[in-house]
């Protein structure tokens, strides 16, 4: 029967394992796809100003360091934050920042990007602290769900055996919340990949830029590549996610 | 080894204690079980003597040293403490979760993997098959088993138990509390164990304290004295009825007064020598014995009016034999099963040592309600002088 149990739970991994690389190959296939399109097609002066590698480039650098950066502070803010509000003492705030957490998503993107802008000027770093308010809440509130989802009898139990409130939290909770914290992580990731797409407003780059001209110009080959792009950048995003997911997931859960 | 000293235990925003003034000692080397209804408060005293709930009144004293306000994260890892949920760290292996005490103790990286293993085998648990499992890949026995030996990681002299085997089937329950109970006789350490359950209560420990509301404590003795005399209507109704029959677990037939002239007749002696021996006594029944002292039929008066057949074929064939080291309580159920109402006491080779009867167990019964009896009112005797 151990026997049986062990192999299982291989099995599970080998399955999920697969998983983890279908995902490369769609994104693969739809970024030769892009290429294939480009290649292909005749392309007139705007287009090809537009589409040229120089052009994309930068603007995929930009988004991706939107992206990094906006997810990192969101982290480096929601998960202590999770952590405090789901202190006895501290649980009675946790209302109150859970509600400010969900207007910042409640408020319409475009709205924040422009209060952002009001406040900070123009610039990549405006647009990241519009990008952290608005993913705040998955994180936030996956690391509260997280830490309150670890059965009470383990924390209890390790307690009882003398480990102290930090030793608890940091040997028992969070390893266990980690699987719900990191699902919020990747919330955010998507979420900041699609609201980048917004930051050539307040001057702050990404593939943005390129749908933005398309539209101006009404070349439509310029949009369907810029928004496939940036699909092609969500879901790299994503699928890193996933892997670091997998890497970092406790085993025996 | 742990007293406790008008230990009080009052929740904010609550009139009545949980606990009120408890004094208990707690007896060095032995099992003491805490039972009574759900709400007296048992659970809360438990976790008052490790401190999972701080008293708010009162002293605890640990080893002479009161611990009542030092450090209780150090406090607890000397003590050991196995919960009904079990509560095993599902991230981590058998192995980790086992060495969790010994790790926050700083114990030495070689020595810890040693400990492990010693743990895995006392709880009958194979260290090589099991030591890098997890908890989830566990039946409920094996978790607690794990749970237990979590608890002894450090060889702690103190264990705590809350309703250790609560959640668990019913035959791997009794399974358990077997093997804890022959581990508890190697290790003899200081056990509080928690039950609402009696008869666990009655199994498990050498001494038994049953508490009543806010922890105060009806009585406590060893299960043997509770079950024979208890001291007033909440323990009677608490240990509820066939609280006579349980007490015959501890008696056993060895201990007993045999009747050893009871009458008994040789498959070889004659016809006139059984009616003789018969008549001679006043019982109804005669026993045959074999050749070799083994008993084999029970006769009476009219059995021995047929002379057609031998003595060893005569009357119903002995079924009910017990052997000196059975309990009173299995003697009964032999008894029950015999045709004459009694059970023979055989030696290990089968030989005829003498003969239980329920009036033998009403002796025993009345003996031990009046030895317990005698007990309390000495110590009312010695309270009142």
């Amino acid at each position: 029967m151990g026997a049986a149990v062990t192999s299982d739970v291989a099995l599970d991994r080998v399955k999920s394992a697969r998983g983890l690389l279908v995902a490369p190959l769609g994104i693969a296939a739809l970024a030769f796809g892009i290429f294939r399109l480009v290649d292909s097609t005749d392309l007139s002066t705007v287009e090809e100003r537009n589409l040229a590698w120089e052009v994309v480039r930068p603007q995929i650098l930009d988004h991706l360091y939107l992206t990094f950066w906006s997810t990192v502070l969101v982290i480096v803010i929601a998960v202590p934050l999770g952590i405090v509000l789901t202190r006895p003492g501290y649980k009675r705030f946790s209302g109150p920042v859970l509600a400010v957490a969900t207007s910042g998503q409640a408020l319409p993107a475009y709205g924040l990007v422009v209060l952002a802008f009001a406040l900070m000027g123009r610039g990549q770093w405006s647009m990241i602290w519009a990008l952290v308010l608005f993913a705040l809440l998955p994180v936030l509130r996956n690391t509260m769900v997280g830490l309150e989802q670890v059965s009470a009898s383990v924390i209890e139990a390790g307690r009882g055996m003398g480990l102290t409130r930090r030793q608890a939290l940091t040997k028992i909770e969070l390893p266990l919340a980690v699987p719900v914290i990191l699902a919020g992580v990747r919330t955010a990731l998507v979420i900041n990949v699609g609201m980048a797409t917004l930051g050539f407003l307040i001057g702050a780059g990404g593939l943005g830029i390129g749908i933005s001209s398309g539209i101006k110009l009404s070349r439509e080959l310029v949009i369907v590549v810029y928004a496939a792009l940036t699909a092609v950048v969500a879901l790299s995003v994503d699928w890193i996610a996933s892997v670091i997911e997998r890497v970092l997931r406790p085993k025996g859960l | 080894m742990i007293r406790l000293e008008a230990v009080s235990k009052t929740y904010p925003g609550t009139e009545v204690p949980a606990v009120e003034a408890l004094d208990l000692e707690i007896p060095e080397g032995e099992i003491l079980v805490l039972v009574g209804p759900s709400g007296c408060g048992k659970s809360t005293t438990l976790r008052l003597i490790n401190r999972m709930i701080e008293p708010t009144g009162g002293r605890i004293i640990f080893d002479g040293e009161d611990v009542t306000s030092v450090n209780p994260d150090h406090l607890r890892r000397r003590i050991g403490y196995v919960i009904q949920q079990i509560g095993l760290f599902p991230h981590q292996t058998i192995a980790q979760n086992i060495a969790t005490v010994p790790k926050l103790l700083g114990w030495d990286k070689q020595q810890i993997p040693r400990r492990v293993d010693e743990l895995m085998d006392m709880v009958g648990l194979d260290p090589s098959l099991y030591r890098d499992r997890y908890p989830k890949e566990l039946s409920g026995g094996q978790a607690q088993r794990v749970g237990v030996a979590r608890a002894l990681g450090a060889d702690p002299a103190v264990l705590l138990m809350d309703e250790p085997f609560g959640a668990i089937d019913p035959i791997t329950r009794d399974r358990l509390q077997n093997e804890f109970l022959r581990l508890q006789e190697e290790l003899q350490k200081t056990i509080v164990f928690v039950t609402h359950d009696i008869d666990e209560a009655i199994k498990m420990g050498d001494r038994i304290a049953i508490l009543r509301e806010r922890s105060h404590i009806a009585q406590f003795d060893t299960p043997e004295r509770i079950l024979a005399f208890p001291v007033d209507d909440f323990v009677r109704d608490f240990i509820g009825d066939g609280s006579t029959l349980k007490g015959l677990v501890f008696e056993r037939v060895r201990d007993l007064d045999l009747d050893d002239d009871y009458p008994v007749v040789h498959a070889s002696d004659d016809r006139a020598m059984a009616r003789q021996t018969l008549d001679a006594s006043d019982e109804r029944w005669l026993l045959v014995l074999d050749d070799e002292d083994r008993p084999v039929r029970w006769v009476n008066d009219g059995h021995l009016a047929r002379t057609d057949v031998p003595l060893t074929e005569l009357g119903p064939p002995v079924v009910a034999t017990v052997a000196p080291q059975a309990t009173l309580h299995d003697a009964l159920e032999e008894m029950l099963l015999s045709n004459a109402g009694q059970a023979c006491v055989v030696d290990g080779q089968g030989r005829f040592q003498g003969i239980v009867d329920i009036d033998t167990l009403a002796q025993v019964l009345r003996r031990l309600r009046a030895s317990a009896k005698k007990h309390y009112d000495d110590l009312a005797a010695t309270e009142g002088s």
